[in-house]
């Protein structure tokens, strides 16, 4: 099992990253791994936009993200920073 | 890849730009290969310009397409093609191309090398000079691994080694690998489609049902063996191969030829399957708008593979394949792992359609 990422460091999108609006929610694509990824809700994709402007990603979520959805959100987040779609840090 | 299934369908209806958008630069080409999907040779006249070039890119740029595929012909041999890849890279545009290699001199290979953004695609079909140059002409195996040193000993890591397999090179994917490997490169197989000059040697050509199914676990047993999704009719076989695994022409998938002309995919240069030009309002509008490419991004019709009980892995195969061998879109595919293409092709009224525009060189090179 992969470490889980700390949540009150700074997140951001990383920089190779780009990120196309599509009618489920945006993909995204890696020019340095190489990856496509699929973020399947418009609120993903919200707070992954938003993600540079909070202090941590735990500030981020604060903010943006409902509580009953908090637990789905940081899953989807979770991934995407194996991916190195997002940044920790 | 993998892709699970509403977000398949989400691919049936269509994206807002294409994922896999190739980009033909030129007819141009200095080989013959007898199985071209594009039929190359002859520079067209009308090719676009550098300035509509740059003016495509600046529309890929603001479409936010990651990357594009660039090929043709010989892309290369385009005077201003090092101009128009720079031009892509600093709109942010990552760029494949593809190439025989015939100038990838160590200069060209340095300034290649270190940039994210870019992916060389080397054209080999064949583990030795014998088998390759049978279909892409006598030295065309020695020009494509120099090319490959070059990329290596410039330090380029990761580019693409690109096989279309055949009947003839099926036996060698181990060796293919092995090379890849020496190269620091990877292996890229794709299926050979009886598109361009390939309708003429796709029977002679084209793999059994034994090498498909052996190629199919070869397959399972080496994920990180690129296919360009090209091989999802065999996924009928069992557990699916690793990708989108649907017809992706004109819904992720489409072809800019080297006039402007936008077609469905690389493999449909014919045209029932042309959208419209990037010279009549742009590729967006063309992308969005085409009748076609709406037709395309309909739910299809599984026809005659309604009964199938692999239809879901398979979706009835690749248009191209079906089109060009004569066969109805809703027939199965020609090489449908069951064995009903067999069927449909004993079947058929007529031999398929020729692919049209043909920019083959008008003498013949003999090539056998
Ligand atoms: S019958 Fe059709 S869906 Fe089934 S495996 Fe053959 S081509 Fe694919
Ligand atoms: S026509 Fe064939 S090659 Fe083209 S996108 Fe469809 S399956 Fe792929």
């Amino acid at each position: 099992m992969a470490d889980q990422p700390d949540f009150a460091a700074h997140w951001s999108l990383h920089p190779s990253v780009s990120l196309r609006d599509e009618s489920f929610g945006a993909m995204a694509y890696h020019h340095g791994n190489r990856r496509l990824v699929f973020l399947k809700s418009p609120l993903l994709v919200d707070v992954v936009r938003q993600l540079d402007d909070f202090e941590s990603a735990d500030a981020a979520l604060d903010a943006l993200v409902a509580d009953e959805q908090r637990a789905a959100l940081c899953r989807a987040l979770e991934t995407l920073t194996s991916s190195e779609i997002v940044r920790v840090g | 890849m993998s892709v699970n299934h509403s977000l398949r369908d989400r691919f049936e209806s269509g994206l807002a730009a294409p994922i896999c958008l190739t980009w033909e630069v030129t007819y141009a080409c200095n080989l013959a290969c007898r199985h071209c999907l594009s039929s190359s040779g002859v520079r067209d006249p009308r090719e676009l310009t550098t300035d509509e070039a740059k003016a495509f890119l600046d529309e890929v740029a603001a479409m936010q397409i990651f990357y594009i595929n660039i090929g043709g012909g010989e892309p290369t041999i385009r005077r201003d093609f090092f101009e128009l890849v720079e031009y892509g890279l600093s709109r942010g545009i990552g760029i494949k191309f593809s190439t025989n290699g015939s100038r990838i001199t160590p200069e060209v290979a340095q300034r290649l090398a270190g940039n994210d953004y870019l992916d060389v695609q080397i054209s080999l079909d064949g583990a030795d000079a014998a088998t390759n140059d049978a279909l892409r002409g006598e030295g065309s195996y020695d020009t494509a691994i120099r090319a490959m040193e070059n990329l290596r000993d410039a330090g380029m890591t990761g580019f693409k080694i690109s096989v279309v397999v055949t009947r003839h090179n099926v036996g060698q994917i181990d060796q293919l690998l092995a090379l890849a490997d020496s190269m620091n490169a990877e292996l890229r197989l794709t299926r050979l489609r009886p598109s361009g000059r390939g309708v003429d040697v796709w029977d002679e050509l084209r793999l059994s049902a034994a090498d498909n199914r052996a190629l199919y676990h070869w397959l399972m047993d080496h994920p990180t063996v690129l296919t360009g999704d090209s091989f999802f009719h065999l996924s009928a076989l069992g557990d699916p191969l690793a990708g989108i695994n649907l017809c992706g022409a004109g819904r992720v998938v489409c072809l800019i030829d080297p006039v402007g002309d936008v077609y469905a995919c690389p493999f449909v240069i014919h045209e029932q399957f042309l959208a419209g030009s990037i010279r009549d309002g742009g590729f967006g509008h063309v992308w969005r708008d085409s009748e076609l490419f709406r037709s395309l991004r309909e739910p299809g019709s599984p026809g005659a593979c309604a009964s199938c009980g692999s239809y879901d892995a398979c979706r009835g195969g690749c248009m191209a394949a079906k089109f060009f061998t004569g066969l109805e879109l809703t027939d199965p595919d020609p090489e449908c792992v069951f064995g009903h293409g067999e069927t449909a092709l004993a079947q058929r009224v007529s031999l398929g359609p020729r692919p049209s525009p043909d920019h083959s060189k008008r003498v013949t090179i003999s090539s056998r």
